[in-house]
């Protein structure tokens, strides 16, 4: 029965407490026994619950007995909040008839609530305002209604008011998801027709398929077909997400469930897509999907070469579990074979780190991370490079053009200066301010995208003190003076740490390469040269002096199993660096070089 | 006894070595981390005990060649007390002929006499611990004796007869620069001394010297200055006739080498007494408790006091074989590695043996792998690089 289920999701700028309110309604509606319950219980992954961010879509179905005395099933779709896995959001929202927008009743609006409703209104959904934190002695409930009104033209009296962490006004989001937003249209009669917003691997069952039905519906022994590469499979079930996967005899259209369809071939299976069935098909894929489109690029190496197998493997399985993350195979003069792996950002490329990392116990080399550059040749072909290693030979390039941005920031204006001069820094132009409200600025700027990457946000948020709000759109591509900056370690070129820049950017990039890497390198049984180059001309360099001294003097009876030991730990530590040359090279100074001096 | 067991060779003979921990100090001093108790009202307990833990290794029939008292401060015990010890370990530990014999000795413990009593005994080497010939850095160490006592104790003890007597030394005190240690090292070869342990001043866990350096209240020298020190010493050494055999230890020739010390270095057996003292069997370590009560309260029971032990696996007789030798002037024999462990140590290292080789800081010849005087001050680091 259609008319019972709710299909929404909680939308926000991150930190504004979508994750304790999902946690809240799942406490409320009693779906998860007190005793197991875990704060953020959607967040399921470590990374998450360390990082208070949300990484992958989750959904979970709520029992919900309302006022009318009606039973309903609410299904809360959990979306990422960060503004690299805008992608992501798109997908769980185009499952929803509707969603909850959380606003800090301390912070107010900022550049991600306004990001997440354009997502919502483009989805056409239902949205319901909700001002959460009112509990905070900081709460101005006045100034986050104006906001409302003027800066999202939404009806600040159709607002909801709750504290997440107190667990007030809990009951008047749920009555509000039933009452406000509309139950999913679709008949069951119609040819299938579902929509895949994510997907999971069970090592025993295969791919776990998170769907929502639109039309038609979907039982065990149907034979459904995906419409992307029209791959056929038999259903071997179906169901519910309550905490865990609950089997039921059938999805209909309007729910949202799972399918095991016993699928191996992982790639089968893209977000997005359209499942339908192989007797009956719909006409049509479901429309409302945005291609996920990388736009930071990264080589991930093993730090053993025996462990290439390893890593391919896992990148596998994980892939399945991103759908924004993409590879192909590369290969590098210092570190061997690996992947050349395309990002939504640079907090998701680490994030595609430390789960390789921790799930899989692998230990990888990522290069100097790089946006997607273009080339036109003399001979008047286009190439796209997005490796510094392909970067072309500097006498056939007859331009270089590098990916533009619109930064679109929010910020108290005392921070203005500062921050116009970062974005100055940051070669950005044509800049425009206006105020939506006394006090505010609403400022943005065209940049290079390479700029925006490297540690504009690390930046950004410093300058303001925490206070302002950034995102993002991709403009186009401009014509720019590109040049290829080499790192050398000990006169050795180390591919994986050569960046694609602006020329005049060149030398400072190449002292602060530098210099960071001088600190990330310990320092060795032999003296280190570090140097940047352009070409074979040398145009910053940096010494790291050898060790002189580090004998435990006394080594008896009792001494020696315990310098053993420490040894073995010290010898384990060296496992996780690359030796290139002679020289140990910590998976950190990769990332480092593009970090600059803090502010 | 056959003619191996009796000469001088610097290495060591494969047969035996024994230690006796004797943990009783009057005072403590302030860098040691060395199991001791100041409860000198214990000794008599501690001695019978000692002779019980004798009695249960009587079944040990290897042949001794080295015995060590060391501690703790062994010359707080009476020559009555240290003779009682000493019929023990006679009745007990078969012993080569030449056996090297060595009690540590604290300057201003004892007087002619006593160091003639102690070669009466059987005694035919001794280690003293002067640490230092500045007053000022020795009240610093908290010693309870002076620069001029130590000094005596050495020539005492060359007059009671004793051709072997070793120097331990302490460098990087705060406050003492480099030509104080000159000084210290000028006066110790002024001495009828032919084994010079200089060690640098090292902050171990849980000692007053630490806790007074995470204070705050004073450093201790930076790696140049500490490079420097350990060169010179090696220098000042070296023009004197001393060989510089292991990271902190010299001597006048390397039959005047601690015979003891390089069963340690080298995975020879050794059977080690008292609280927290360390034995090796060729495959397992263990150690005694490192409670005096708990030791007494074992042993009175007829158990031994188990601290711990440990069965080397082949990898770790690896590593330590390549860090022990790295830290020793005669490194690594690369033939005998090569048949204890079936691999060629340089197999797949020859890059980094040749960098090594050309930055001074290894020398390889024939079948061995040793660190230059350089190489000795990066030890730690170089183990990592095999």
């Amino acid at each position: 029965m259609t008319k019972n289920i709710r299909n929404f999701s909680i939308i926000a700028h991150i930190d504004h407490g979508k994750s304790t309110l999902a946690d809240r309604l799942i406490q409320y509606t009693g779906v998860v026994p007190e005793r197991i319950f875990k704060d953020q219980i959607l967040d399921n992954m470590d990374i998450e619950r360390e990082r208070g961010i949300t990484i992958k879509s989750q959904v979970i179905s709520l029992p919900y007995r309302a006022k009318d005395g009606l039973i309903y099933t609410l299904n809360l779709i959990d979306t990422p909040g960060h503004v690299d896995f805008s992608y992501e959001v798109s997908r769980s929202l185009a499952s929803c008839e509707g969603v909850l927008l959380l606003i800090d009743a301390s912070q107010g609006v900022q550049a991600q609530t306004i990001a997440n409703l354009y997502l919502a209104l483009e989805h056409d959904l239902e949205i319901i305002p909700v001002i959460n934190k009112i509990d905070l002695p900081s709460a101005d409930l006045e100034k986050v209604a104006l906001q409302i009104d003027s800066e999202l033209g939404l009806d600040p009296q159709q607002s909801l008011q709750c504290s997440a962490k107190e667990g007030t006004g809990i009951e008047e989001i749920l009555e509000a998801v039933v009452k406000r937003i509309p139950p999913p249209a679709g008949l069951d009669g119609e040819p299938l027709a579902a929509l895949i917003f994510d997907a999971q691997y069970d090592p025993f069952r295969g791919t776990v398929i998170h769907c929502r039905l639109f039309e038609g519906k979907v039982q065990a022994g149907d034979i459904i077909r995906f419409m992307y590469n029209n791959a056929s499979y038999k259903v071997e079930e179906v169901g519910h997400f309550l905490l865990k996967r609950q089997k039921r005899d059938q999805l209909s259209a309007g729910e949202v469930g799972y399918i095991l369809a016993g699928i191996k071939t992982i790639t089968d299976v893209r977000t997005g897509d359209t499942i339908t069935s192989e007797a009956n098909p719909c006409k049509h894929p479901l429309p409302g999907f945005r291609e996920s489109k990388p736009v930071v690029f990264a080589s991930i190496y093993p730090v053993s070469s025996d462990d290439y197998q390893d890593l391919a493997d896992s990148l596998d399985k994980y892939k399945l579990n991103d759908a924004s993350f993409v590879y192909q195979k590369d290969s590098s003069v210092a570190l061997g074979q690996g992947f050349r792996c395309g990002f939504l950002g640079l907090l998701h490329l680490e994030i595609v780190q430390e789960r390789l990392e921790r799930e899989y116990d692998l230990s990888i080399i990522l290069s100097v991370p790089s946006v997607r550059y273009r080339f036109t040749l003399k001979d008047k072909t286009i190439v796209a490079v997005d490796n510094p290693a392909h970067y072309p030979d500097p006498i056939s390039i007859l331009k270089g053009e590098e990916p533009y941005i619109r930064a679109s920031m929010l910020l108290p204006d005392r921070y203005l200066g500062a921050v116009m001069k970062l974005c100055m820094e940051k070669r950005g132009t044509g800049s425009t301010i206006h105020y939506p409200s006394p006090g505010r600025a609403n400022l943005t700027y065209e940049m290079p995208l390479s700029e925006a990457i490297y540690d504009f946000y690390d930046r950004f948020k410093s300058v303001t003190q925490g206070y302002g709000s950034f995102d993002y759109d991709l403009l186009d591509y401009r014509e720019s003076q590109l040049v290829l900056l080499d790192i050398l370690v000990n006169g050795e070129k180390v591919d994986a740490l050569s960046q694609i820049v602006h020329r005049e950017r060149a030398r400072a990039r190449g002292l602060q390469a530098c210099e960071r890497l001088e600190e990330e390198i310990p320092r060795q049984m032999f003296k280190i040269a570090i140097q940047a180059a352009i070409g074979g001309e040398i145009i910053a360099r940096s010494t790291i002096s050898a060790f002189r001294k580090d004998v435990t003097a006394k080594c008896y009876g009792g001494d020696i199993t315990r310098k053993r030991k420490l040894l073995e730990k010290q010898k384990k530590g060296k496992k996780r660096m690359k030796m290139i040359g002679q020289v140990t090279i910590p998976q950190s100074a990769f990332l480092s070089v593009l970090k600059s001096e803090p502010d | 006894m056959d003619d191996q067991t009796a000469n001088h060779s610097p290495g060591p003979s494969g047969l035996a070595g024994l230690y006796v921990h004797l943990p009783f100090c009057a005072s403590k001093c302030l860098y040691c981390d060395f199991y001791s108790t100041t409860d000198l009202l214990l000794i008599p307990d501690f001695l019978e005990a000692l002779a019980r833990e004798m009695a249960l290794n009587q079944d040990d029939s290897r042949l001794f060649d080295t015995i060590y008292l060391g501690g703790g401060t062994p010359s707080v015990l009476s020559i009555p007390e240290l003779a009682g010890l000493w019929r023990g370990i006679k009745k007990y530990f078969p012993m080569a002929k030449e056996s090297e014999i060595t009690i540590e000795v604290n300057p201003g413990d004892g007087d002619l006499s006593y160091f003639q009593e102690l070669k009466r005994l059987g005694f035919n080497r001794i280690n003293l611990g002067a640490q230092s010939f500045n007053d000022r850095t020795l009240s610093f160490l908290r010693r309870r004796h002076s620069a001029h006592e130590a000094r005596t104790a050495a020539e005492i003890a060359a007059r009671a007869g004793f051709d072997r007597i070793g120097l331990d030394l302490i460098y990087g005190s705060p406050g003492e620069d480099i030509s104080a240690w000159r000084e210290t090292l000028d006066i110790a070869l002024r001495l009828p001394a032919t084994h010079l342990s200089c060690y640098q001043l090292t902050p171990a866990e849980d000692t007053p010297l630490k806790k007074m350096l995470d204070k705050g209240l004073f450093a201790l020298p930076e790696e140049q200055a500490a490079l420097d020190l350990f060169l010179t010493t090696a220098e000042i050494l070296g023009e004197a006739g001393f060989d510089h055999y292991e990271v902190s230890n010299f001597a006048r020739g390397d039959i005047y080498r601690s015979r003891h010390n390089q069963k340690y270095w080298r995975h020879v057996p050794y059977l080690g007494l008292g609280p927290s003292a360390h034995s090796f069997d060729g495959e397992r370590r263990l150690w005694n408790t490192s409670s005096l009560n708990g030791y007494l309260a074992c042993v009175k029971n007829g158990e031994r006091p188990p601290g711990g032990s440990e069965v080397l696996s082949r990898q770790d007789r690896e590593l330590e074989t390549i860090y022990l030798g790295l830290r020793t002037k005669d490194g690594i024999d690369l033939k005998s590695f090569r048949s204890r462990f079936q691999r060629d140590l340089l197999a797949g290292k020859e890059e980094v043996a040749a960098r090594l080789e050309r930055e001074g800081l290894v020398m390889i010849t024939g079948d061995s792998l040793r660190p230059t005087g350089k190489g000795l001050a990066l030890a730690d680091s170089l183990a990592l690089l095999f």
